[in-house]
C-alpha cells in the first residue's frame, strides 16, 4: 500500500489532549503499532495479537484492544483517530489505567475451585470459552451498570464464575451460585451492551444464559 | 527450610512454583510486570506433552525421554529430562483436576501429534492451551492469595538483585504505577520467561520480555549457558510489530509445507526428504529445510503452508481459534488458501544455567521456565515448553523450600533506577542480533555483528541499554564459541556436528568488565 498519514488525538490525563502524526506503511497497522512508533505516550501492551488484553483503550468512543484497532478501519474521513484511556478505572499515566479492582472482585466472589474439577462433555465448550477471558475490562467499560467498587461486578467476573460453575460438582456449587446471583445476576440491567464487544470473541449471551441456568434456575 | 520466597515472574512457571510453595505451607511474594493474564505463557498454543497413552498407541515414558533428548540433539540434561517426562502424566492430570479444559471425551484426555514425536502425546485445548492452563492456575493461586500465603506485586519490575560472595540476599522492586520501591531479603526464584523483546519484530513472544531481568542477573555474576540455542519456529508470519505463530498443531492436524518450483509445480520438500515424520520433524530441521528451499535456485523462493486438506470437523473442534486468527491477521482463510510462512524466533533453549534442582551458580537463587537452560538442549520439541515450565516450577519450588538455609543479609538499599530505552536503539540492537543470530550464521557474520555492537557508544546509552548490549554480546560470543552445527545452531562455516558434547557458558567479570566464554563437557 502507499504510505498513509494519520493523526492520533490522544488523551494524556484528565482531558489533556495531544495530537501525534503517524505514517503507516502497512494497511494492517494498528493503534498499537502507531503508539509503539510514537514512543512518547505511555500505554500497556504485551502480545500484540489479541491474546493478553493489556492494551485495552477507547478508540473513537468504542473500547477495544489497540492491537485490534486497524488504523484504516477506525480512522474518520480526515484520517483522525481519537484514543483515550478506559474511563471505568483510575488513571495512572497517559493510556495506562489501574485495573486492580478486577482482581479484588475475583477474590470477593471466591473465584477459585474448592473441589476437584468435573469435566462434563456438555459443558466443554462453556468451560473452554469462559477460560479464554483476558480480564481486559472492555466488557466493564461498555456496561451501564458497572462502576469500580460497586457490588455488581459485571461480565469479567461472570466469565470466571461460569468456568467454575461448569466444572464443579453440582452439590459443591452453592457458594458460587450465591455469589453469581449477588454480584452478577442481581445488578445486571440486561442492556446487552457487553454482547459482541469481547475481543476474545466469547459468546457472552450464551455464557450468561448458561451460568444463569446453573446459578439461578439450578439446572445441573 | 525457607518459609518465605520471592518469585520474579507470574507466568506459568512462576505461578506453579507459587502454588507448590503455598500448598506446602510456605509464603510467596509474587512479583510481575503485569497481571498473569498478560504473561507470554498465554500465547502457547498447541499443547503440553505427557505420556497418558490414551490414543491406543502403546506410548511409553521411555519414548518421551528419547524423543526429547534426540530432538535436543543430545544437549539436554538426561537426568533432568527423565524427571520431567516421568512426572509429566501426573502434572497434566493435576492441571486437568484444576479445571483445565483439555480436549477430552467423557473425561479421557484426547492427544494430538506434535513435531519430533511418533506418538500422539500432546494434550491440548484447541490452539489456546497456554491460555486455558493460565486461567485455571491464576484462579487456583487466587485461593492462596486469599489465605495469605501468596502476596502478589503486579505492576512491579525488578530493579536490583543483591549478590555478595556467591550468595543472593534478595531483590529490590519498583511499582511501575507509583514509583514506590521495596526490598525482599529472602530466597529468590527467577521465572521471567524468554527474551523476545530483545529481538524486536523478529520474534513471536511478548514484547515485554525484553531480557532486562536476565541482563541485570548477568551483570551481577549469574552464569548463563547455551545462549546460541535460539529456536526458529518454522511457521510464522509477519504482522506489524512482531511475528505471528502458526501453531505446530496445524501440521499435527494435517498441514503440509511446500514451495513452488520454477516450472510451477509444487514441491512438498519435507514429505520427500523425511518420509517417516514428514512435516512433523523437529523444528530445527524443518526451519533449516525451509531456509534451504527458499534459496534453492530451482524454486521460486517462498514457502507455503497448505491447510486446505484439513477437515471441517477438525477446523471446528480443534483449530477454530487458529483459523480466526489467520483470517484477522493474515487476511486469509487457511481452510481455502495457502498461507505464506517463514521461520521466526520463538523460544530460547539457552539461558540461566541451572542444575537438576534448578539452582543457579548463586546460592539462594533459582531459575525455572524459559529463562533457564536445562531440558531442551539444542532444540525444544513442541509441547515440551509448557511441560518444562510446569515441571521446572515444581522442582525450583521444592528446592527453594528444602535447601539448607543461607541467611540473607538485610543491609542493602532499594534501587530506584530509571529503566528506559530509546525506540531507535531497540531497532538497531535487533538488527545487529538479526545478523549475528540468523538461522544460518558464520564466524564472519557473528564477528561483524560483534563489531557493530562495539561501535555503539557507551556514553550515549542508558544503564538499561548498556546491559542489553552486554547481554547481546553474550549471545554473539556464545554463537562464536560453538564451532559446530547442532540443533538450532547452524554454522555455515562448521556445517558438521562435533563428536564432543558440551555446553557453552558465559560469565561477566565485574572487575575487568569482560565476558568470559567457555565450554563445559556434558
Amino acid at each position: 500500500m502507499a504510505d498513509k498519514t494519520y493523526t492520533l488525538k490522544i488523551e494524556r490525563g484528565c482531558d489533556r489532549w495531544q495530537d501525534f502524526s503517524y505514517t503507516a506503511s502497512d494497511d494492517r497497522d494498528t493503534v498499537i503499532t502507531a503508539l509503539l512508533a510514537i514512543g512518547e505516550v505511555e500505554f500497556e501492551c504485551s502480545c500484540l495479537q489479541k491474546k493478553c488484553g493489556a492494551c485495552a483503550v477507547v478508540v473513537n468512543s468504542r473500547p477495544m484492544l489497540a492491537c485490534d484497532a486497524r488504523l484504516i478501519e477506525v480512522a474518520d474521513k480526515k484520517s483522525v483517530i481519537r484514543v483515550t484511556p478506559l474511563k471505568k478505572f483510575p488513571g495512572v499515566r497517559d493510556l495506562i489505567v489501574d485495573r486492580s479492582i478486577m482482581r479484588e472482585n475475583l477474590k470477593t466472589i471466591r473465584g477459585w475451585l474448592d473441589a476437584e474439577a468435573v469435566h462434563r462433555d456438555r459443558y466443554y465448550g462453556l468451560s473452554y470459552d469462559s477460560s479464554r477471558c483476558m480480564q481486559c475490562g472492555i466488557c466493564l467499560e461498555v456496561c451501564p451498570n458497572f462502576c469500580a467498587g460497586s457490588k455488581f461486578m459485571g461480565t469479567a467476573s461472570a466469565a470466571v464464575l461460569t468456568r467454575l460453575l461448569s466444572e464443579l460438582p453440582v452439590e459443591e456449587r452453592g457458594l458460587l451460585e450465591k455469589n453469581f446471583r449477588e454480584h452478577v445476576y442481581a445488578g445486571c440491567g440486561k442492556s446487552l451492551a457487553c454482547r459482541d464487544i469481547c475481543p476474545a470473541g466469547i459468546d457472552v449471551d450464551g455464557m450468561l444464559a448458561a451460568s444463569v441456568a446453573m446459578a439461578v434456575w439450578k439446572r445441573g | 527450610m525457607s518459609d518465605r520466597i520471592c518469585i520474579i515472574g507470574a507466568g506459568l512457571s512462576g505461578l506453579f512454583s507459587a502454588l507448590i510453595i503455598a500448598e506446602s505451607g510456605g509464603f510467596v511474594d509474587l512479583v510481575s510486570m503485569m497481571d498473569s493474564e498478560r504473561a507470554q505463557s498465554v500465547l502457547a498454543e498447541g499443547g503440553i506433552n505427557a505420556v497418558l497413552d490414551t490414543m491406543g498407541e502403546n506410548d511409553t515414558v521411555w519414548e518421551h525421554i528419547a524423543d526429547t533428548l534426540s530432538g535436543g540433539v543430545f544437549l539436554g540434561d538426561e537426568s533432568a529430562v527423565r524427571g520431567m517426562c516421568e512426572h509429566a502424566p501426573e502434572l497434566v492430570l493435576r492441571l486437568f483436576s484444576l479445571g483445565v479444559p483439555f480436549h477430552n471425551e467423557k473425561g479421557k484426555i484426547i492427544q494430538r501429534n506434535f513435531g519430533g514425536q511418533k506418538k500422539k502425546r500432546t494434550a491440548f485445548a484447541m490452539s489456546s492451551t497456554g491460555k486455558v492452563i493460565m486461567t485455571a492456575l491464576t484462579d487456583e493461586v487466587r485461593k492462596w492469595e486469599q489465605k495469605g500465603n501468596i502476596t502478589r506485586f503486579p505492576s512491579h519490575e525488578l530493579t536490583d538483585i543483591f549478590i555478595r560472595d556467591g550468595v543472593c540476599h534478595g531483590v529490590s522492586i519498583k511499582n511501575i504505577f507509583t514509583g514506590e520501591t521495596r526490598c525482599f531479603s529472602e530466597r529468590v526464584i527467577i521465572a521471567c520467561g524468554g527474551m523476545s523483546g530483545l529481538f524486536l519484530g523478529l520474534a513471536t513472544g511478548s514484547v515485554k520480555n525484553t531480557g532486562d531481568a536476565q541482563a541485570l542477573l548477568f551483570e551481577k555474576g549469574v552464569k548463563f549457558s547455551n545462549l546460541e540455542m535460539l529456536q526458529y519456529h518454522p511457521t510464522t508470519i509477519s504482522i506489524p510489530g512482531k511475528r505471528l505463530l502458526v501453531t505446530e498443531a496445524a501440521r499435527g492436524e494435517g498441514g503440509r509445507l511446500f514451495t513452488y518450483k520454477k516450472d510451477g509445480s509444487k514441491w512438498y520438500f519435507m514429505e520427500e526428504k523425511y518420509p517417516e515424520l514428514k512435516n512433523l520433524m523437529p523444528r530445527d530441521i524443518v526451519s533449516r529445510e525451509m531456509y534451504h528451499a527458499m534459496l534453492d535456485e530451482n524454486c521460486q523462493g517462498k514457502i507455503y503452508l497448505d491447510m486446505t486438506g484439513i477437515s471441517r470437523e477438525v477446523w471446528k473442534n480443534r483449530l477454530s481459534d487458529l483459523r480466526e486468527e489467520l483470517v484477522r491477521f493474515a487476511g486469509q482463510d487457511p481452510a481455502a488458501e495457502y498461507i505464506e510462512v517463514s521461520p521466526g524466533i520463538h523460544y530460547f533453549m539457552g539461558g540461566i544455567d541451572v542444575d537438576n534442582y534448578h539452582r543457579t551458580n548463586i546460592a539462594n537463587l533459582y531459575a525455572s521456565g524459559e529463562c533457564a537452560n536445562i531440558y531442551h538442549g539444542a532444540n525444544r520439541l513442541g509441547g515440551n515448553s509448557l511441560l518444562g515450565a510446569v515441571y521446572g516450577g515444581y522442582v525450583a519450588a521444592e528446592s527453594a523450600i528444602h535447601d539448607d538455609e543461607v541467611i540473607c543479609d538485610r543491609d542493602f538499599k532499594e534501587a530506584d533506577e530509571e529503566k528506559n530505552t530509546d525506540r531507535s536503539f531497540d531497532h538497531v540492537l535487533a538488527d545487529i542480533l538479526k545478523e549475528g543470530m540468523a538461522i544460518a550464521r558464520s564466524g564472519d557474520s557473528i564477528r561483524s555483528a560483534v563489531e557493530r555492537l562495539n561501535a555503539l557508544s557507551d556514553s550515549e546509552l542508558s544503564v538499561t541499554e548498556k546491559r542489553r548490549v552486554m547481554l547481546s554480546r553474550a549471545f554473539l560470543l556464545s554463537a562464536l564459541e560453538r564451532d559446530e552445527s547442532r540443533g538450532a545452531h547452524f554454522r555455515t562455516d562448521y556445517p558438521c556436528r562435533s563428536d564432543s558434547r558440551y555446553k557453552t557458558v558465559c560469565l561477566f567479570d565485574a572487575a575487568s568488565g569482560n565476558i568470559s566464554v567457555g565450554r563445559e563437557n556434558i
